[in-house]
């Protein structure tokens, strides 16, 4: 397993048909608006649980591709339970004042578990070694255009409580976009990789995770969601080679001409373009997907 | 000052988050002299440098923006990782995200510039190879080039922070019409004191035209 030596941005593009990609909590699980350009948001925390996902599902119990945050899995449960039988003698309460015991700890979190190394993680320590910062790290999603969620009402044909019986049936409210392309910037430090050992092949799983993770994720709540462009840029630096901005601002999401004055339905209605041309010596560009 | 800098950084978002209100977050109206030096470091740092931030000027208007997600409400465990360790697997050591589910809003800010200009000490952890002109020469060409450690990001690792170095004699970007005049942004963070075992330090930050001159840390301007 060789170690990640290069420093690499992403720009990564998914759309979503008749969907809800990511609902508010605060607004009754529309999905997220930004208040100021009506433009739909996905936060970086959902795409991570994806990923998290994704993997659980490729690496299902293989050694050293754990996921330590994961959704309920009842099997597990029953592990925990004999594990805790095991553990006869819980260790001091006191955490771990030293600093070579508090590393040899995160390193091995860090060996264990996909999601440590990739993304990092707080364990409870008084020395700073026990904060895992990971290489990888997401901003926010935003969609290209305003998007306008619509509400759609839909009927059960049943009743929850006994006491309901006369009604017949229930109403139910779903949330949804009726297209929306999102565009997402990820950015991968080398040298953070370094302190917690992401590989080549961590690499190339998070690229399978991107590209395949809305296809393992379908749920009446999504609609249909889609991975539509990865295009990575590998600095030959391991600090980088250029402004993350500028490489960022290469890639251009547009309607395609001609159409801007209906709103876009799906991914047809937009032409990416990469001026590959004018990029910054020292980096190149791949697209994945 | 011989040895100052000037970067600009900008963002679309930025959560500088206040101590008081670190639950539901809610962010400083500008950027802490901490949150500054965090940028600095990850672009260049060494244990023989420390970074002094000198002033934090804003370039454009204080706006809100709220935000909810789930959060989970606990850390790993030093005790479970041991035990872990020990039985040699991984089983058990799960946080299930579904069962310890908090949410949380977080007041972030929207749309974001600012101007850090800093200097840094050469610290006793020195050795003979370290000038200031070398480090110096090291931010300066990795700030120029946008090479980084890491991502900077502002306040909260899911806002990066985009950076250029602002050369001098160059042009000079100008605050927005809307910080003129002086406002009184009240106690904010200043930084930590990691020699007192992370001990907060504090100053008045006071803004005149979108200029926030920082305290030297140990004066008697920031309280601990």
């Amino acid at each position: 397993m060789t170690i990640i030596a290069n420093r690499y941005e992403f720009v990564y593009l998914f759309d979503v048909t008749n969907g809800n990609p990511n609902g508010d909590p605060d607004a009754g699980n529309l999905p997220r608006l930004d208040p100021e350009t009506n433009r739909g948001l996905v936060t970086d925390v959902c795409l991570k649980r994806k990923i998290r996902n994704y993997v659980i599902l490729e690496k299902e119990g293989e050694p050293g591709y754990g996921i330590y945050m994961q959704e309920k899995s009842v099997l597990n449960n029953q592990h925990k339970l004999a594990y805790e039988a095991l553990d006869i003698e819980p260790v001091s309460k006191k955490l771990p004042k030293e600093e070579a015991k508090a590393r040899e700890l995160t390193a091995w979190m860090c060996k264990n578990f996909f999601d440590v190394r990739a993304f990092g993680a707080v364990m409870t320590t008084e020395v700073n070694a026990g904060q895992v910062r990971g290489p990888i790290q997401m901003a926010f999603a935003s969609s290209i255009d305003p998007v306008l969620p619509m509400e759609v009402s839909i009927t059960r044909m049943a009743v929850t409580n006994e006491r309901d019986l006369e009604k017949e049936r229930t109403m139910g409210r779903k949330h949804v976009i009726p297209y929306g392309l999102y565009r997402a910037h990820g950015y991968i430090s080398a040298k953070l990789g370094e302190h917690t050992g992401f590989s080549e092949e961590d690499l190339q799983l998070l690229w399978r995770a991107l590209i395949n993770m809305f296809e393992h994720d379908r749920s009446a709540a999504r609609g249909e969601m889609a991975a539509r462009k990865l295009i990575v840029f590998k600095h030959e630096h391991p600090m980088g080679n250029a402004p993350a901005h500028k490489l960022f601002e290469s890639v251009k999401v547009k309607r395609v001409e001609g159409s801007d004055d209906s709103p876009a339905r799906c991914f047809e209605d937009y032409r990416v373009t990469m001026d590959a041309e004018s990029l910054p010596a020292g980096v190149s560009v791949e697209e994945k997907l | 000052m011989a040895y100052g800098i000037k970067l600009m950084v900008w963002g679309e978002r930025a959560c500088f988050t206040r101590p008081e209100m670190k639950v539901e977050r809610v962010s400083y109206d500008v950027i802490t002299p901490s949150a500054a030096r965090g940028i600095l470091e990850a672009i260049h740092w060494k244990p023989a440098i420390s970074w002094v931030i000198d002033s934090i000027q804003v370039l454009k208007p204080i706006r809100f923006e709220s935000i909810r997600r789930n959060e989970v409400g606990s850390r790993i465990s030093a005790r479970n990782v041991t035990s872990a360790m020990n039985a040699g697997s991984v089983a058990g050591l799960t946080n299930y995200v579904d069962q310890d589910r908090q949410q949380r809003a977080a007041t972030v800010l929207r749309d974001v510039a600012y101007i850090i200009e800093a200097h840094f000490d050469i610290t006793d952890k020195a050795s003979k190879g370290d000038s200031e002109g070398k480090h110096l020469d090291i931010f300066n060409r990795r700030a120029r080039r946008g090479q980084c450690f890491q991502a900077p990001c502002l306040g909260v690792r899911e806002f990066p922070a985009d950076f250029r170095l602002l050369e001098e004699g160059g042009p000079q970007p100008t605050p927005d019409v809307s910080l003129f005049g002086e406002r009184d942004l009240g106690w904010m963070l200043h930084d930590f004191d990691f020699k007192k075992g992370c001990e907060p330090r504090f100053f008045r930050a006071v803004m005149r035209d979108g200029l926030i001159s920082v305290p030297q840390f140990a004066c008697e301007e920031t309280k601990a």
